[in-house]
Order: structure tokens, then sequence, then C-alpha cells
């Protein structure tokens, strides 16, 4: 009898199970959220050495490192892999460990389906990266593929390509149905849409973005496909069709796409400011309806990257003013973040450095951007290296800042050990410094003329490009060491309490810390 | 060596680095020399210490930092409103930070700083909604009246079409009847081929500098129709204030004045495939005389060239024509060597078809391969060049055919 008793216990608190096995078949949220954030670190260390290749070319004029071919090919990877394997898994990541922690749910909602979506990526990642060593060399027409370099005048690799996306769609798309379905139905009792921490809101919104752009991004691709084996000319004037079309389909998913990457690392720093202000969030309800307009908003002004395509002026001025105007929910969110600083008790420990260093270098990144939505500047500005600089503040400095913050701040409950606080800080410092030694001078090499995707340059911008590469090459080997921190802390470290952090605010904090294999199998009271 | 600031006029190499005697590259580091990455550095730290002081003492023009004026109405009025977009954004960068900064310093724990409760005010998220709306409007009408002005190409003096093509422009005067292509200087290519250990800073203007620059009159509206003849390229050159997508299949316009005679220079910003960086605009305005006398020269060399096609060859002379044809427009898909990129662009050293019949050849090179990158020459080549470069490719890099196209074969052809 007793031991019929204690094998019907064993059976509800059951750990993980051992071996391979356990990750290839699993459907726990925790194990699947593991998953997605060490693949996006694998894919952040290959598209970071992509990086260094870019970089090493440009360290000074003449081409010393990599023929052009090659060099469009960095380029083109880099930007894919950072885009599609680093910075969006590791958001599904992070939705995948906390929503469900957050929101006090015993599981994602669709576990399975959960496992699928994330065992995709590993194939899409390879065949991607396998086109590299296809005859003709991978895609080396931009993460943005414009036709018709992309279709008629793209080597055979490409159709491989084209897969390796429709492949990263479908995990996406699975992802965020998992993520509405968990948190429209899966909250604790109690817990209203408005009590929701930031974070879920956040990623709610994005998770309907990607369901609305997803498939349009496979349109694009699957047009391409046809372009290219089945005589369609959808992008081929010579046919009838429009190259500038494509830009129009691409862009209407690629604009919500930069908000996709950016939004949860919103809501991961309106998590992080309260906790370490010791204030709640100021202005809870503002937030909430800023990140929707900004994600509204984000479906109507594509065509702000297509200033110089050659639109009718109408047009144009349609799509600046729209622009525009989102600096203006963008600002109520530094506002809000700023006001809750604002005489709170703030501490400094890792993850409010990182927040915080989010908070400034995102809104350069934000001001540029508003200087590019006014098109008649956008004609000098557009392709030439302040948007690159630009967009790196905002999906370096922001999205990536977030991630890392977010992992310094949840580190503790998922391994149950503070991450070293030196090393920690150390890894904080030499990035925020090297970020911006390798991404400032950018600004000053685009505005003075410099195109972007180019191998070799002229005199006048080598002193920068040397000063940016060097910046570059400090990075990179900033995000090795936080590799190193990271394995540390899961190997052990200073004992984290259930909290965590003091008085630190959420359900995920009543959990013990590491937070055990199944949580919140009776759903807890919200008052 | 040039005054330090006279770079902005047209991109010249002369700030660099602080002293030109000390022009060095780590491409020389690399190779052993009196250059040791010590050197390299302290000149970096030079440079950098440089560029402060020049800030410092208002020399800041000296350094690349900004974007330039430019010569045209249009480009001061988009350099004006750069400059205003950029100033707001500083002033609310300062507010916001300093906020932030103030509560870091004196709102923090350790200084005892006790939180309050606060977290909520209708009135301050009024405020700060309403406020950037209203700054926004204040930019959105200057920059309205920029871009219609920018956008009115209407009563045009003079019209150029301006074509992409993998890697060249090509330049059609509609009115004057002259038409010519622009590819990056010889001696440039050269230096910027994969380890050709030669030194960028041996030339002027490193890789914006062509054979052929487009040459317009000052103090007439000049539109330009901008298209392309393969992907999608993009005309820029800075001085003038835009730049405009080059798309196949569609035209584009485009428009300056230019008072002041002088060079300006540019680059192709649209990634374009292998050769992108490898396209450079160079723009010289003339006074309307000088412009009258350049447009007689181009007239009649282009008459000198068309005489030239009725005489015959020796192989000698075709071979030599050959190879410069082959170099500036066929080297840069496949190849100086002829080996071209497997996957991308066929060997013509060694190909059985460039060998073979010669009727196959020549359609090839005059036609194109439809739907490839493989470019209708016929139409960009003259009869001499035509069938130049066929004869080189038929008997250059160990090819072995032995016989000549003469420039008779091609113009029978048109
Ligand atoms: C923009 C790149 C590009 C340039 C420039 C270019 N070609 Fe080609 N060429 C190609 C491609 C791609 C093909 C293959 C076409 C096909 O698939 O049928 C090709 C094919 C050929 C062939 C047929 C080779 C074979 O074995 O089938 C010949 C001959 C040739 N080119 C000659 C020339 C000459 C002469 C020039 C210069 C006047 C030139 N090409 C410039 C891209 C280029
Ligand atoms: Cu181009």
């Amino acid at each position: 009898m007793s031991t019929a008793t204690a094998a019907h216990d064993d059976h509800h608190d059951h750990g993980a199970p051992a071996g391979l096995m356990r990750w290839v078949y699993t459907t726990n949220h925790k194990d699947i959220g593991t998953l997605y954030l060490w693949f996006s670190f694998v894919m952040f260390m290959i598209g970071g050495s992509f990086a260094m290749v870019i970089r090493a070319e440009l360290f000074m004029p003449g081409m010393q490192v990599v023929d052009p071919q090659f060099f469009n090919s960095m380029t083109t990877m880099h930007g894919l892999l950072m885009v599609f394997g680093a910075i969006m898994p590791a958001m599904v990541g992070l939705a995948n460990w906390q929503i469900p922690l957050m929101i006090g749910a015993p599981d994602m909602a669709l576990p399975r389906m959960n496992n699928w979506s994330f065992w995709i990526l590993p194939f899409a990642g390879t065949m991607l990266l396998s086109t590299m060593f296809m005859e003709g060399g991978g895609p080396a027409f931009g993460w943005t593929f414009y036709a018709p370099l992309s279709t008629t005048f793209a080597p055979d690799s490409t159709d491989f390509f084209i897969f390796a996306i429709h492949m990263l769609g479908f995990s996406s798309i699975m992802g965020s149905i998992n993520v509405i379905a968990t948190v429209l139905n899966m909250r604790a009792p109690g817990m209203t849409l408005m009590k929701m921490p930031l974070f879920v809101w956040t990623w709610l919104i994005t998770a309907f973005l990607l369901i609305a752009v997803m498939p349009v991004l496979a349109g694009a691709v699957t047009m391409m496909l046809t372009d290219r084996n089945f005589g369609t000319s959808f992008f081929s004037a010579a046919g009838g069709g429009d190259p500038v079309m494509f830009q129009h389909v691409f862009w209407f998913f690629g604009h919500p796409e930069v908000y996709i990457m950016i939004l949860p690392a919103f809501g991961v720093v309106s998590q992080i400011i309260p906790t370490f202000a010791r204030k709640p969030l100021f202005g809870y309800a503002s937030m909430v309806y800023a990140t929707a307009s900004i994600a509204f908003l984000s479906f109507i002004v594509w065509a702000h990257h297509m200033f110089t395509v050659g639109m009718p002026v109408a047009g144009e001025l349609y799509f600046m003013y729209a622009t525009v105007m989102i600096a203006v929910p963008t600002a109520v969110k530094v506002f809000n973040w700023a006001a809750t600083m604002w005489r709170g008790s703030m501490t400094f420990e890792p993850p409010m450095l990182w927040a915080l260093a989010f908070v400034f270098l995102f809104t350069l990144g934000g001001f540029t951007g508003l200087m590019m939505g006014v098109a008649p500047s956008d004609m000098q500005y557009h392709d030439t290296y302040f948007i690159v600089a630009h967009f790196h503040y905002v999906l370096v400095t922001g999205a990536l800042f977030g991630i890392i913050a977010a992992v310094y701040y949840w580190l503790p409950k998922w391994t149950g050990y503070y991450p070293d606080d030196r090393l920690s800080k150390l890894h904080f410092w030499w990035s925020a410094i090297s970020v911006n030694v390798l991404f400032f001078p950018q600004h000053f090499l685009g505005l003075a003329g410099m195109p972007r995707r180019i191998p070799d340059y002229s005199l006048q911008f080598a002193d920068w490009n040397m000063v940016s590469s060097i910046g570059g090459f400090a990075f990179g080997l900033g995000q090795v060491f936080f590799f190193f921190i990271i394995v540390k802390t899961i190997r052990g470290g200073e004992k984290a309490t259930d909290e965590c952090w003091e008085d630190a605010q959420g359900l995920e904090w009543t959990i013990a810390s590491p937070a055990p294999y199944h949580t919140f199998v009776t759903p807890p009271e919200i008052k | 060596m040039l005054a330090s600031k006279s770079w902005r006029a047209g991109h010249t190499n002369a700030h660099w680095p602080l002293d030109s005697q000390t022009r060095i590259f780590a491409l020389q580091l690399l190779n052993i020399g009196e250059i040791t990455p010590v050197t390299r550095i302290k000149n970096l730290l030079g440079t950098l210490f440089g560029a402060v002081f020049a800030i410092a003492s208002g020399d800041a023009a000296a350094y690349v930092f900004n974007m330039p004026k430019g010569v045209t109405d249009i480009s001061r009025q988009v350099y004006g409103l750069h400059m205003m977009i950029f100033w707001i954004s500083v002033v609310a960068c300062i507010a916001v930070f300093a906020v932030m900064i103030y509560s870091i310093f004196m709102h923090r724990k350790d200084k005892g700083a006790v939180a309050s409760t606060f977290h909520e005010s209708t009135t301050v998220e009024v405020i700060w909604t309403t406020l950037p709306m209203l700054v926004l409007i204040a930019v959105a009408v200057p920059a309205t009246a920029t871009l219609l002005a920018l956008e009115d190409t209407r009563n045009a003096d003079l019209n150029i079409q301006v074509t992409g093509f993998q890697w060249k422009w090509r330049y059609t005067y509609l009115d004057e009847g002259i038409e010519f292509f622009s590819t990056l200087d010889a001696e440039h290519n050269k230096i910027r081929q994969v380890r050709s250990g030669l030194d960028p800073a041996s030339v002027e203007h490193y890789l914006m500098e062509v054979d052929n620059p487009i040459v317009v009159p000052i103090n007439q509206k000049i539109r330009f129709l901008i298209t392309s003849n393969d992907v999608i390229h993009n005309w820029w050159v800075p001085a003038l204030g835009w730049k405009q997508d080059a798309v196949p299949g569609f035209i584009n316009d485009g428009w300056t004045e230019l008072s002041e005679p002088g060079t300006y220079r540019g680059k192709c910003a649209e990634l374009c495939g292998k050769d992108h960086g490898f396209m450079p605009i160079v723009l010289i305005a003339k006074t309307e005389a000088d412009y009258a006398t350049w447009v007689d020269e181009q007239k009649a060399s282009a008459a000198a060239e068309a005489n030239s096609a009725d005489r015959v060859w020796d192989m000698a002379d075709l071979m030599s024509k050959g190879e410069q044809v082959y170099n500036t427009s066929c080297a840069g898909c496949h190849q100086v060597s002829g080996a071209g990129l497997p996957g991308v662009f066929p060997a013509i050293a060694g190909s059985a078809f460039a060998m073979g019949d010669p009727s196959a050849h020549i359609d090839v090179v005059f036609n194109g391969a439809t739907g490839t990158a493989m470019q209708a020459f016929g139409a960009q080549l003259s009869d001499v060049d035509l069938a130049a470069v066929i004869t080189y490719e038929r008997n250059a890099f160990g090819n072995d055919a032995g016989d000549m196209v003469q420039p008779a074969t091609i113009k029978a052809l048109r």
C-alpha cells in the first residue's frame, strides 16, 4: 500500500528524464526554452564570426581577406542568421521559459507543437548554412534579398535558402500560436489581461504580428521560387511584373519584423527597471497602449525603407508622416521608463546595468530612426553606413541587450545560482564600451558618403573603419566571455534565493530556485 | 599634398592620416618592412587625437563627421533639414538623459533613497504624448516643401539617361545623341583586386575615379532619367543632395542645377552583386562654352570610331584592343584570368564553346543570354570592340582557336 502511494507521488513530481532523448522528445516549456536559447546562442556565435570577417575586410582600404562575392555572402548570412537564427529564437526561448511562470500556468498550451516548432529550427539553420558550401556560394544578395538580384541573377543555392526561410516561418508561426493560446487560456485565476506582466503583454502583441506577417514573407519567397524555376514573372518587368513589388511585399513583412525583434525586449526592460528601482512601473496602462499602437503603426509605414525607389510623391509624403508618428508611442515608453526610475531606490545589479544601457542606446537608435523617417534627408542617408549604425543601435544595443539583460535577470531562477558579480560587470562594461566604439563611428561614415555592403572603400573612410573594426573585435570577444559566464553559473556559484532579487514582484519569484521541472500544477490565486 | 579642407570638394584622401608622409597601410604591415603594428596603432592614435583636436579647433571639416552641404540648392535644403532634426534630437536626448542620469546618481539605495510609490498620472501622459506630436508637425512642414522641390523634374533644359549595368554606368545624352559607358578607372581596378599588393594611397580618389566621367553644363536644369539593364542599382552623387534607384524595366527621374564648375564624386548605393562597391560616378560640371566643346569632341571621336570598323584588322591589333575591352567589360564576371566563378559565371579559358563555332560565340556576346547576367553587348560596344574582344577570348588564356573576327562581320549584324 505505502509503496503504491510512493510510486504514485513519484509520478506527480518527477524531474527531468535523463539522457539525450529528454531533449528530443521534450514537451516541457523549460526544456524547450533552454533549447531555443542555446540554439540562438550558437547561431549568434556563427553570425558573429561572419561579422568578424566583414570587419576584418573593412579594417583598412584595399582587399586583403576575402573576395567581393564572398564578402556579400558574409553580410547576407550575418543578417539572416542574426535576425532569424539568433534574435527571434532567443525571444521565443525567453517566452517559453517565462510566460508560463509569469502567468501561473503549468506549461505552454500546446506542448507537442512546441517541441516541433523548436526542432524545425536546427534543420532550417543547417540548410541555410549548407548553401555556403554549394557551387556558386551562399546567398549574396543582402538579408533583404531584393529581386531580381535574388531571382534571375542568383546562384542555384538560392532555392535552398528559400526552403530554409519557409521552415523558419513555420516555426515562428507555430511558436506564436502557442504564445497566444497560452496567454489567452492559461492565466491563473484572477490574472486579468490588465494585470499581466508587461513582458507577457509585449509577447502577446508580438505573436499577433508574427502570425500576420510570416505568411507574407512566405508569399514573397514562394513568388521568388516560381520566378526562378517555373517561368512566372512576378518580379521581372520583362514578363510584365515589377521588381519594386518585391520590396513592397518584403517590407510589409520586414517592418513589423523589426518590432517583432524589439517589442519583447521592451517587455524585458519594463520588468527589470521596476525591480531594481523598487518602484512599480510608471504608466502601466499607457505602456500597453503604446505597445499596441507601435504594433499597429508598424503595418502602415513599410515603404519608408523605399524612399529612393521612385514612388509617387504623394506616397512618399504619406509614408513620411506615418513613420515619424511612431516616434510618439516610442517616446512615451522611454518617458515611462525614466519616470519609473525617478525617485526610486535604485541598485545596479547586472540585469539593471544592461537594461539601463538599453534605454540610453536604444534611444539613440530611435532618434536616428526619426531622422531617416524624414524623406528628403533619407535621400542622403539611405543605403549608407548611417542606416547600418541606426539598425545596429536598435538591434544590438536594443534587442540583443534586452536579451542579455533578461538572461542575467532570470538566470538565477533557471539555474539556482547567481552569475558571478565581478565577471558579469566586466562583461557589461566591456560590451557597453566596445559596442559604441564599433557602431558610433559608422554614423560619421554614412553621413560622409560611405555606402553599405561594400567590401572596399575610398581613403577618407579609412580611419573610422579601423576604429569600428577594433570595436567589433572587442565586442565579439566580450560575447565569448558571456558564454563562459553562463557555463560557470550553470555549474555553481552563490545560491539564489527564491525571490532572487530584493522585493521582486511577479509569480516567477514565488517558486523555488532553480525552478522545479513542473511548476504551478495547481494554479496560484491572484488577488 | 592637398590642403586639409579639400576632401569635401570631391572626397580626396587629403586628411588621411595627419601627415601624408605617414600614409601607411597594414597591407604593408602584413608584408615585412619598417612598418610594425606598433607604428600602425600609434598612427591611429595620432589620427584620433587629431580628430579631437580638429573638433576643438573648429576645423572639423578636415575630418569625416557629417553630411556634406553639397553644391545645389536642394542639397543645401536637405542639409538644413538634416541639421534641424539632428539638433531637435540632441535637445530631446539631453532632456531625457538628464532626468535618467539625475535619478541614477540621486535616487539610489546606497545613498539611502527610499522609493516613492507613484505610478500613474494622466496629465503627465497627455503632456508627453502631445509635445512630441507638435515637434513632429513642426518638422513635417519644411520637410514637405523640400520633398516637393526635390521631386519636381518639370521644365528641364537637358535630359540625360543613366542606365545601370553590372558594374558600370551608361550615359545617354538624349538631346545631343552622345552615348558612352563609365567604368572604374583601370589603375584603381588593379589595386582593388584581392591581395593585389598595391597601395590604395598611390592613386588619388581611390575607387572614385572612372574612365569616362559624365559631363554636364552649369546653369541648366538637368533631368536624369534613371533605369537599369539588369539588377537594381542606385545613382548617387552626395553633392547633389539625393540618390535614386535604377530599376530594370522602369524609369525614375531626378534633377539638378549646378552653379559652379567642378568635379563631384559618388557611388552606386544599392547592392547589385559582386562588384557593387566598384561602380563609381564622376560628374564634371563645365561652363556652357566648355560643355559645347566637349560635346563636339565626343561627336568627332564617335565618328572616328565608326570609320575604323571598315578597315581590316590584324591579329596583334585585335588582341591588344581585345585585352583592353575584356578587362573593362568582361573581367568583372569572367575574371581577368578567364577562369570565371564556378556556378555563377562560366570560364572562358579552356571553354570549348569559346573556341568553337565563331558565329555562336558572336551571338552570345552580341545578344547576351536572356535571363542571366550575360548582357547583350551588341548594344554596348562598338564593332571594333566586339570583334577584338571575341578574337581575344578565342586566343587568350591558353585558348587556341587561331581565328580572327573582323569588325566588318559585326557591322553586318546590325
Ligand atoms: C555581369 C556578368 C557578366 C559580364 C560582365 C560578362 N558576362 Fe559573359 N556570361 C555571364 C554569364 C552569367 C554567362 C552564362 C550565361 C548562360 O547561362 O547561358 C556568360 C556567358 C558567356 C559566354 C558563353 C560561355 C559558355 O561557355 O557558354 C561567353 C562567350 C561570354 N559570356 C562572353 C562575354 C564577353 C565577351 C563579355 C564582355 C564583353 C562578357 N561575357 C561579360 C556573365 C557575364
Ligand atoms: Cu550598382
